[in-house]
């Protein structure tokens, strides 16, 4: 089971000896154009899962990035790496990822949403990837780029953009906002502001799901939870605090870094000093994947193989996929600092059109049924907007209405009487 | 009927050097002043608590300047009529720690040294053997992070009860605690509950130095959707445990070093106290002193001290410090129309400034005389012994306030 793992660029634990493709210790690993190198791949590494990022200002064309299992020529299906049906569950979650945050944009400059809003344009081959093959009961754990992340787990686009407009009908009772999605029916744990916040409520989510395996004894609990967070969250101290938990008790958990090179206006490279991030998976004891990002069939590779060994127990997984926004950090930000021809680089690499690209070439779909998705999910944005405007606004009363679990914690008032059970407290009127 | 404490100096850095030993007489039994002896427990250099070749009859050490008598009372108000069982302050907290651990599966600790080790105060000891090392489980030294895993595990069905092994390391895990512990149910419109508990011993110690000794409880009381309890009897301590794990939303359970060694006769039979109601330790007429914590003895020896001059000083333990219980408050100050706070926590900031300002809002027009506040000085704690006895209120200052307040007309 460990042999897929093998095949990607990993070091098992006790394994010292690095893969010969990057051999070089001078050179950076990834970062802007300016630094990438031509690196020639070498012919024991034939597996998909293998690619590294090609010189500069050539143009991969996604083909290339996605090969197939074996040598022959020929395609027979035993070669593909989906199904048609998975690939347009694939191709459909991602459209909708990015349609979603498209409009996000547009409706973020007609006034309808405010604050803080990161998109996740670029990215979304990492969310469909891995989220695609959970089951409902797996969580997942986000970062404040999180919209994509609820929507490819199953949170509807109308209770997500509700939440972004603010409304009450939002998933989050409009108290959230984009940076806190939560879905208990989905089970998406947020969510979270502060980066490296939520990789130890991931942890503790996987805590949940071994405890109630052993203590509880329920045979059936093998839940699974994903964490996912960027290359600046790497260097935070929750990170490494949490991969030396969750391996030291074998938590089913799989930490899955979206490093898009750039935290803000922060390079990885100027913020890290060994900046493979997946090689520091293997110093807790764990193993340390790094998968091309861009290609989501990759993805899903690697993430198979990770959910699968944290269902069994095997314990957690670090996987550093390579990947790209292609807007600023937020709506707020003027991306100044990133060069145009990283972006135009990296915009050839648009999974999206990679996989359309696999899917035309192995007969999997036709042209029309694409249009038809993205027709679909054309519709699914202008209605989810509609929903979204036609929501009311939360009332007064609903402001302190879930500060508390059991509202009894807001005390007991000079009369005698517990503060919630006062009507005029909760409609404001009365004196907190 | 008078109870003495005794207390010990002790060497030892890690352990609650010193120890407080109280009976309380609870019943009325008519146990006459020469039935009762002084136990007492001391702790040895290696940190374990021991009671010595035979527990009754013992030697007493020398009374040292801050014993502290306590005017007993049937005041608790649960008396109930069997005989109940003694026990220390620790041991209670074991007891209810224990009690909902076997009602309710979902219930666990996580902490540093909970399991194997039994607790750095033995509040745990024998859990572990009993539950095994996953339900009480012993964390590597990275605060925020399992305190974040407690809250994932409560957000997803677990009920966990944090231990901080001094409250002051709970500051790492300030990011959870601020961030996501009080908040997640809100930001997740009610959809995700985070039933924690958070406890550990606090407050002032016996020289245990400036980091060891901190009073948290006002750095925690801002934070909204957090609920704050202070125990101060083996009593109130079992109950208040109870009620913590219990409640559906995330409490902080301060303990103090100090009283960990307190005896006192609890029942027999279940009880669970109610987080939010304030405690009357002594009814009174001429004031009303609030106090919670350690400086509840304070309080009380300084009590024995008036009672003597004449004055009938009444006790609230408030017990609650998020909320205040402003019900018994309040009725207590339209009683004495004086307040005189006491308190371990700074002056700056802290629960007493909160509690004046509630006070005055509230009940303004009770009062005869401004609120005096009694908290430690704004200094970290000093190792010395006399300058840490100078940071926090001592007895005769209590005197001083409540003769001072009952002069002013």
């Amino acid at each position: 089971m460990a042999s897929a793992f093998y095949t990607i660029n990993t070091i098992q634990p006790g394994h010292r000896t690095a893969n010969k493709t990057f051999n070089n210790p001078n050179s950076p690993f990834l970062g802007s154009s300016r630094k990438l190198r031509l690196v020639p791949f070498s012919n024991t590494i034939q597996s998909a899962a293998s690619v590294r990022r090609q010189s500069t200002i050539v143009a991969v064309s996604s083909s290339d990035v996605v090969k197939k299992k074996k040598t022959n020529s020929s395609f027979s299906h035993s070669d593909l790496l989906i199904t048609r049906e998975e690939g347009l569950e694939l191709f459909e979650d991602m459209v909708l990822g990015r349609g979603f945050e498209d409009m996000c944009a547009q409706m973020y400059y007609r006034g309808k949403m405010f604050g803080f809003v990161h998109l996740y344009n670029g990215q979304e081959a990492v969310s469909t990837g891995f989220i695609k093959l959970l089951t409902k009961e797996d969580s997942v754990v986000s970062t404040y780029r999180d919209h994509v992340h609820a929507l490819s787990k199953g949170v509807p686009a109308r209770q997500v953009m509700s939440e972004l407009f603010g409304k009450t009908t939002g998933c989050c009772r409009g108290q959230g906002g984009s940076m806190h999605m939560f879905s208990k029916e989905f089970n998406v744990l947020g969510g979270f502001a502060f980066i490296g916040e939520g990789i130890p409520v991931a942890t503790g989510a996987a805590f949940t799901s071994k405890y109630r395996r052993e203590v509880l004894k329920e045979a059936d609990s093998d839940h699974v939870t994903l964490a996912f967070f960027g290359d600046g969250t790497c260097n935070n101290g929750q990170f490494f605090e949490c991969l030396n938990m969750a391996a030291l008790w074998k938590l089913p958990i799989v930490f899955v870094v979206e490093n898009n090179l750039w935290a803000i206006g922060m390079s990885h490279l100027r913020a890290t000093s060994d900046p493979e991030i997946w090689k520091k998976g293997p110093a807790f004891g764990m193993p340390g994947v790094h998968v091309d990002g861009m290609d989501v069939l990759k993805v899903r590779e690697v993430a198979k193989e990770a959910i699968g060994r944290a269902r069994r127990g095997e314990g957690p997984t670090l996987i550093e996929c390579e990947t790209y926004r292609f807007r600023g950090h937020s709506l707020a930000d003027p991306d100044e600092l990133r060069d145009p021809v990283e972006k135009s680089h990296y915009a050839t690499r648009d999974p999206i059109t990679a996989l359309k690209k696999y899917m035309f070439e192995h007969n999997l779909a036709k042209e029309d049924e694409f249009k038809a998705i993205e027709k679909k999910i054309e519709e699914m944005m202008e209605d989810a907007v509609e929903f979204a405007d036609a929501s009311p606004l939360p009332p007064r009363p609903q402001l302190l209405e879930n500060v508390f679990a059991d509202p009894k914690g807001f005390g007991i008032g000079p009369d005698g009487r517990y503060r919630c059970e006062d009507p005029k407290f909760t409609q404001g009127t009365a004196h907190v | 009927m008078a109870v003495v404490f005794q207390a010990i100096g002790a060497a030892t850095a890690l352990s609650s050097a010193n120890v407080f030993d109280s009976k309380r007489i609870q019943f009325s039994y008519g146990r006459s002043l020469s039935e009762r002896k002084a136990s007492i427990c001391a702790v040895r250099s290696d940190g374990m608590l021991y009671s010595g070749s035979s527990p009754r009859g013992r030697k007493p050490e020398p009374l040292i300047s801050n014993a502290v008598a306590t005017k007993a009372e049937g005041s608790t108000a649960s008396a109930a009529s069997k005989p109940g069982h003694e026990l220390l302050l620790y041991e209670a907290l074991r007891e209810g720690l224990e009690e909902e651990m076997a009602r309710d599966p979902t219930v666990c600790v996580i902490g540093e040294d909970v399991g194997h080790y039994g607790g750095s105060y033995k509040v745990t000891r024998g859990l572990a053997e009993k539950y095994g090392d996953l339900r009480v489980l012993d964390t590597p030294i990275a605060e925020n992070s399992f305190t974040g895993m407690a809250i994932g595990a409560a957000m997803t069905g677990l009920r966990p009860i944090v231990e901080g092994m001094n409250m002051g390391f709970l500051l790492l895990a300030f990011n959870q605690i601020s961030n996501n512990c009080g908040m997640l149910h809100y930001t997740s419109g009610g959809q995700f509950t985070i039933p924690v508990v958070i406890r550990g011993p606090g407050g002032v110690g016996r020289q245990l130095g400036a980091e060891h000794s901190q009073r948290l409880e006002s750095y925690f009381q801002s934070i909204p959707g957090i609920q704050l309890v202070a125990c101060s009897t083996p009593y109130n301590a079992k109950g208040l445990m109870k009620a913590a794990i219990r409640s559906e939303n995330p409490v902080i359970l301060f303990e103090h070093v100090l009283l960990y060694n307190l005896k006192e006769r609890i029942p027999d039979e279940e009880y669970v106290l109610n987080l939010e109601e304030a405690e009357m330790v002594r009814p009174g007429e001429h004031v009303t002193i609030l106090t919670y914590s350690r400086m509840r003895y304070h309080v009380m020896q300084a009590t024995k001290m008036l009672v003597n001059k004449g004055y009938d000083p009444e006790v609230i333990d408030i017990r609650s410090l998020k909320p205040f219980d402003l019900y018994t408050i309040g009725n207590s100050v339209k009683k004495t129309h004086r307040v005189l706070i006491v308190e371990e926590c700074m002056r700056t900031g802290g629960i007493g400034a909160s509690l004046t300002a509630a006070i005055n809002e509230n009940f303004h027009d009770y009062l005869d005389a401004p609120i005096v506040c009694l908290s430690s000085q704004d200094v970290p704690t000093p190792y010395a012994g006399t300058l840490e006895e100078w940071t926090v209120v001592q007895p005769p200052q209590i005197v001083t306030a409540v003769e001072q307040l009952c002069q002013l007309q």
